[in-house]
């Protein structure tokens, strides 16, 4: 059947919004809704960064004399909130998603263009109203989890703008879901078969599965939830004979895997980037979509490793520790894959490679806290400690962040048609690089020491480190300045880039920057080797007219 | 500034590429959406079966339903997913008026459901916020029943056009008629999961 991808009643030529405009339009062209997206998400990170530094601030003395401790609890939960449902998900997801999975699949749009923009377009309204709920009558108090019986005791208006705020959010990742999987599987070029494709679509094959299967149970979840705030159920209330077990179980279904969902793409992205800056092929690209689905898998029977101290019984406790155990090992394949694309390679140190890095570093460092993490005796000992909030950000800021950073790097040519600064590139990285590592790392001592997390007063004892660890904080804030100078600096006056400035083979290259609304002038074409760097007969890419 | 924009190509090329030919993979869509909703009824089932397994609630706490009202209603939504069928038969041999009786009678059984249902709510001697087992009864078929809603509603405005001769629903154009078909289908699916699990169990 034939299917336009201009919907019928498109107003005419004239009136569509053209250049800046269009980004605040209903657009329907997926490089705008990617670009969408990643704007919406960074205005997001920006603010949820300053929640983070007014933790900091919070944290550098032992008493609570920055705000007041309930205005803590909020701006924890925003942070938390913000960060994961309004930066990560939807920029690893969302933005990078929309942008390259039609060129790897040799495409013009996504499979379903309508529900796409729709999906972006029910970001920014949740996430002003998330926002907003600090100052109606206070924000939601009981961190990201909302575990209950804190968050049915705590102020009621706050907690319900977040459930309904997280339900939207929930729903966009859903319909993004859907879409990447219909695209990934049904709208490939002919010829193209699926061993053939990027390994970003792969990534974001295994992450729409998860998005589809656990997303849903979050929502009935938080339905459940608001069910007890609002009409005072008993679903999660233990005085109403309710349990808040349940309740994590259900939680922890989506949420782990929702870690999964922050950093799969992330690992797509980066084995991406590995090989075009490293001018070799990927190395071993079918155990990595093995390693990919296997994480996929495991990763849907792994939750309860966050509730080991919640009264789980011994059979559960030890198969989850087991499984726990055995998603390290998919995880420790791609990581292999990953240095031994780079062993031996030309690699080019520029921004997106020194952020590819990075990531790999700080990923290893977080794989293996969460590994010791999941072993029963070590996780009750350091549990709701500052060494699970090293742990997660170790993932989260130094896996998913870093490489977000890594592919802004990369993609800025093709998105606007300009070269960075490379220069301001590797400056923002050794900034950010220790301002990670000297805000987080200390906090794994903190946590082994005992100090808890979600508190806004601690021992004295602890003030230098926290104090340290501020400083990190203080220098990650800083870092992002010489980026946005690098940005508007480079939009304005930057070098053109031309089609193709890092010699890439992979197909969102091989059109003009910024690419045409139909993406190529012409038949899309089949690139059957997307890593066929360093090899004779590859250096240029196939292209087989049928 | 203007260098975001991308290179307009010409106009006639343009057309030609902005249209492509595909298989339509809108019911693919709609499955995998199904598939996240059936999620969300697991994670009820799971939440109910748990509570039910670890949460004694006492022998003054747990009512018995009455069997006979939910057995007529799993009759009710049989009946309907086969009647849909049948119209679907029709709107394949392009007999509209056939198709039309047949999707009236569906969602005649659809709204009889729905009434049938209220019933049995009005007659209960529980309330939602009595026990743990009356939450989660009212949310299970409550959620059920909202999805009953939708699809009734959507079975009418199938059944409005697909009349002849302005209807835009026909033979060339099935694809709303067969995306609420196979949702009507997977509702009246978890229906009887919903009737094992609730009332049978």
């Amino acid at each position: 059947m034939t299917i336009s991808l201009k919907p019928n009643n498109t107003p005419p030529e004239k009136l569509q919004p053209t250049g800046w405009l269009k980004y605040l339009s209903f657009s329907l062209d997926h490089k705008v809704i990617g670009l969408q997206y990643l704007v919406c998400g960074f205005l997001f990170y920006l603010i949820g960064g300053s929640l983070a530094g007014a933790i900091r601030i919070e944290l550098a003395s032992p008493l609570s004399d920055f705000m007041p401790r309930e205005v803590y609890n909020q701006v924890l939960t925003l942070h938390g909130t913000i960060m994961i449902f309004l930066w990560i998900v939807p920029v690893v997801n969302g933005a990078f998603g929309n942008y390259l999975i039609p060129f790897y699949v040799g495409a013009r749009d996504m499979a379903f263009p309508r529900l796409n923009a729709v999906a972006f377009w029910l970001i920014p309204p949740s996430g002003l109203m998330l926002i907003t709920s600090y100052f109606i009558n206070g924000a939601a108090q009981s961190g990201w989890t909302a575990y209950p019986p804190l968050s049915i005791t705590t102020p009621a208006a706050g907690q319900i703008i977040w459930i309904l705020s997280v339900l939207l959010l929930g729903g966009s990742s859903i319909f993004g879901g859907i879409n990447f999987i219909a695209t990934i599987l049904k709208l490939r070029r002919p010829g193209l078969k699926l061993m053939q494709l990027p390994m970003y679509c792969w990534a974001m094959l295994g992450t729409s599965i998860l998005v589809v299967l656990s997303t849903p149970v979050l929502a009935g979840t938080l339905i459940l939830l608001s069910f007890d705030i609002v009409a005072h159920t008993g679903f999660f209330n233990p005085s109403l004979g309710g349990n808040v077990i349940v309740y994590q179980h259900l939680f922890w279904f989506y949420s782990h895997p929702a870690v999964y969902i922050m950093v799969l793409p992330a690992f797509g992205l980066v084995s991406e980037i590995l090989p075009i800056h490293s001018r070799k092929p990927l190395f071993g690209y079918t155990t990595m979509v093995f390693s990919i689905m296997g994480i996929v898998v495991l990763g849907l029977v792994v939750w309860a490793h966050h509730m080991f101290t919640s009264g789980t019984p011994p059979w559960m406790r030890l198969f989850f520790t087991i499984a726990t155990a055995f998603i390290a090992v998919p995880t420790g394949i791609k990581f292999f894959n990953w240095v031994a694309t780079l062993w031996g390679g030309k690699i080019s140190l520029n921004g997106a490679m020194l952020f590819s890095c990075g990531f790999i570093i700080n990923f290893v460092l977080g794989g293996i806290t969460g590994v010791a993490l999941a072993q029963v005796p070590f996780d009750v000992h350091v549990h709701d400690t500052y060494f699970v909030v090293a742990h997660f950000h170790y993932i989260v800021y130094g896996g998913s962040v870093f490489v977000i950073f890594s592919s802004i790097y990369h993609w800025f040519p093709k998105f606007t048609g300009k070269m960075l600064n490379e220069n301001l590139g590797r400056f923002h990285f050794i900034i950010t690089f220790i301002g990670f590592n000297l805000c987080f790392a200390p906090q794994h001592w903190l946590g082994l020491n005992g100090m808890p997390r979600r508190v806004a007063e601690y021992d004295p004892q602890f003030q230098l480190i926290n104090q340290i660890s501020s400083i990190g904080a203080l220098l990650m804030a800083l870092s992002t300045l010489p980026f946005l100078w690098n940005v508007f600096q480079s939009i304005l006056y930057g070098e053109d880039a031309g089609e193709n400035p890092w010699d890439a083979l992979t197909p969102e290259w091989l059109t003009s920057s910024p690419p045409p609304v139909e993406n190529w002038e012409g038949e899309a074409p089949l690139v059957l080797e997307p890593y066929g760097y360093g090899r004779r007969d590859s250096n240029k890419p196939q292209e087989q007219k049928q | 500034m203007t260098s975001l924009v991308p290179k307009e190509t010409s106009s006639e090329s343009k057309k030609d590429l902005l249209t492509e030919e595909h298989e339509d993979f809108r019911l693919f869509g709609l499955i995998t959406f199904l598939i996240a909703d059936g999620m969300t009824f697991a994670g009820f089932f799971a939440a109910y079966l748990t509570f039910k397994a670890v949460n004694p609630l006492g022998p003054d706490a747990i009512y018995e339903l009455e069997l006979p009202l939910p057995t007529l209603n799993t009759i009710l939504l049989l009946v309907s997913s086969f009647t849909f069928h049948k119209a679907g038969k029709f709107l394949e041999k392009n007999e509209a008026k056939q198709c039309q009786k047949w999707l009236l009678i569906t969602g005649v059984l659809g709204v009889a459901f729905l009434i049938s249902q209220m019933f049995e709510y009005f007659t209960l001697p529980f309330g939602l916020t009595d026990n743990l087992f009356a939450s989660t009864f009212y949310a299970l078929t409550g959620f059920h029943g909202l999805h009953v809603t939708l699809g009734s509603i959507m079975i009418m405005i199938i059944w409005w056009q697909t009349r002849i001769p302005y209807g835009r629903v026909h033979k060339e154009n099935k694809f709303p008629f067969e995306a609420v078909e196979l949702y009507w289908h997977f509702v009246d699916g978890i229906w009887v999961v919903l009737f094992i699990i609730l009332y049978l169990l």
